[in-house]
């Protein structure tokens, strides 16, 4: 911008939770070329996620997955208006530095890619961008926003078309800020130490009664339904990733769980928007995956 | 009319953020998803989002036209990021096709500060409304205007508020602020009208 009177703050937890806000009521999709950016912004995404491949794909490929090329981000941000976001591995805060300087709108530190750190995540206040992380529960979405996190997405088994995960995990933090806002005051001190998370965060949450970030909901979301069914969760929108392009019919589902997550509460649309969209992706159940290839458990 | 009844567009966005300011400033403040729910309003609340996503969710659920028929029918609407674009006669910058509302004869560049990294905090002035604390998110301003805009407000030489009759709109997101003083003014404009 041109000579401003005064000198406009850029990068403050306001700029970076903001723009969250803007995104709620809204469905992410995950892209891993500039034509199906386009696809997605022409079916009513929010914005899209930038990865060189779908989670689906990194399960059955296999191998470390990491940060992608520049040149495919590129790619996306020139091809599409909406904000464009990319993921960065747990811990790898040069990854997160590159995707800044490439100019993505939000990074994804997130557990789908193969983590670089097994003990800190990066520290997201050191950047302008703004961060987006997953949690299981209460206690991990307050450590990360203690981090800088600015929008949290509860985990679910990525790549899986299976929604149970995702379930649980927003259940879970739906009932620890339930718990919260109904203790005493005197009892916040241990329900920190519980938590593993800074007092004064608990606190704050449990006189707010919701998280002081945007709540998205990610992992296995593979149709309208499931779509609606976690925002009647109280996911505030939805991350959608391989459920999107590995189905049969790509712009109508996604223009069709765009529509489900604006109407969540109102079956006949959900039903009207779920006719003829071909096949869903084919997903793989959970329960089938062994417990050290499951992707929800990374971070902590 | 001392207590108006004031519609949020609730196809995507900040809905609750302006619901909340604008009971703050006296209103009753209702989600609109529905024509039937656009009927039971005094005026209407586009909120911060995308505005492409708007656009296409008020087409498939039939909102667009009675919406552009309630605001050309002198209906008051403010639209703050978004709904600034939506509220817009002429947008520079928009995916292919994108349709406005309309109503404010201007013209305003979608995403014109920048990209996320450029999202900024800003103090400024607008009538009666001393230092307010701008939040501006990949921010549109405004290009130009017609002769029967005002212009309330700018960054630096860009504008970024702007009031004709009975429409409102700005660049910035004051829902995100908990400082509802531009909530009152349009309120009071509801009142006014």
């Amino acid at each position: 911008m041109s000579s401003p009177e005064t000198t406009p703050s850029v990068g403050t937890a306001r700029v970076k939770r903001g723009m969250a806000e803007m995104l709620k009521g809204g469905v992410i999709m995950d892209v891993v070329t500039a034509d199906q950016a386009k696809i997605a912004e022409d079916a009513g995404a929010v914005a899209v996620m930038a990865l060189e491949r779908v989670p689906a794909d990194i399960r059955a490929q296999g191998g470390v997955s990491r940060m992608s090329d520049p040149d495919m981000i590129d790619g996306i941000i020139s091809a599409v208006s909406i904000p464009v976001m990319a993921k960065a591995r747990i811990g790898h805060f040069a990854e997160a530095q590159v995707l800044q300087s490439l100019g993505v709108d939000y990074v994804d530190e997130s557990e789908v890619l193969t983590p670089a750190d097994y003990a800190n995540h990066i520290d997201k206040w050191r950047f302008t961008v703004p961060f987006v992380c997953g949690a299981t529960n209460l206690g991990e979405a307050l450590r990360r926003i203690t981090e800088g996190a600015a929008m949290i997405r509860s985990k679910g088994e990525a790549g899986t078309g299976d929604v149970s995960n995702a379930v649980t995990h927003m259940r879970t933090i739906r009932a620890e800020l339930k718990r919260l806002t109904s203790l005493p005051e005197d009892e916040l001190y241990v329900a920190a130490k519980e938590l593993q998370a800074p007092y004064e965060l608990v606190a704050e949450v449990a006189r707010e009664g919701k998280l002081p970030v945007v709540l998205f909901t990610a992992g296995g979301i593979a149709t309208p339904a499931d779509a609606a069914m976690m925002m009647q969760l109280g996911a505030e929108g939805v991350f959608v990733g391989s459920g999107i392009f590995k189905s049969g019919n790509p712009a109508q589902r996604a223009a069709a769980i765009v529509k489900a997550t604006t109407f969540f509460d109102d079956p006949d649309v959900i039903a009207k928007v779920s006719r003829g969209l071909g096949e869903a992706m084919v997903g793989i159940n959970v329960d089938d995956i062994p417990v050290p290839h499951r992707l929800a458990e990374r971070g902590w | 009319m001392s207590t108006p009844t004031i519609g949020v567009l609730a196809l995507q966005g900040d809905v609750r953020e302006h619901a909340r300011s604008l009971v703050e400033s006296g209103a009753v403040a209702v989600a609109v998803r529905r024509p039937e729910e656009l009927d039971q309003v005094d005026a209407l609340v586009i909120p911060g989002g995308e505005s492409t996503t708007m656009w296409k969710l008020a087409v498939a659920f039939e909102m667009f036209d009675p919406i552009q028929q309630r605001v050309k029918a002198g209906m008051p609407a403010y639209g703050s990021c978004a709904g600034m674009i939506m509220l817009a006669d002429r947008i520079e910058g928009g995916i292919e096709g994108q349709q406005t509302l309309g109503g404010l004869d201007m013209v305003v560049r979608r995403n014109a500060f920048g990209r996320q990294v450029d999202s900024f905090e800003y103090d400024l002035d607008l009538p009666g409304i001393q230092g307010f604390r701008a939040i501006f998110i990949r921010a549109p301003w405004v290009e130009s205007v017609g002769n029967d805009v005002e212009v309330l407000a700018r960054a630096g030489d860009r504008i970024v508020a702007v009031r004709q009759g009975p429409l409102l709109a700005t660049s910035f997101h004051p829902e995100l602020t908990g400082d509802a003083r531009v909530h009152s003014y349009f309120v009071e404009m509801v009142r006014e009208l």
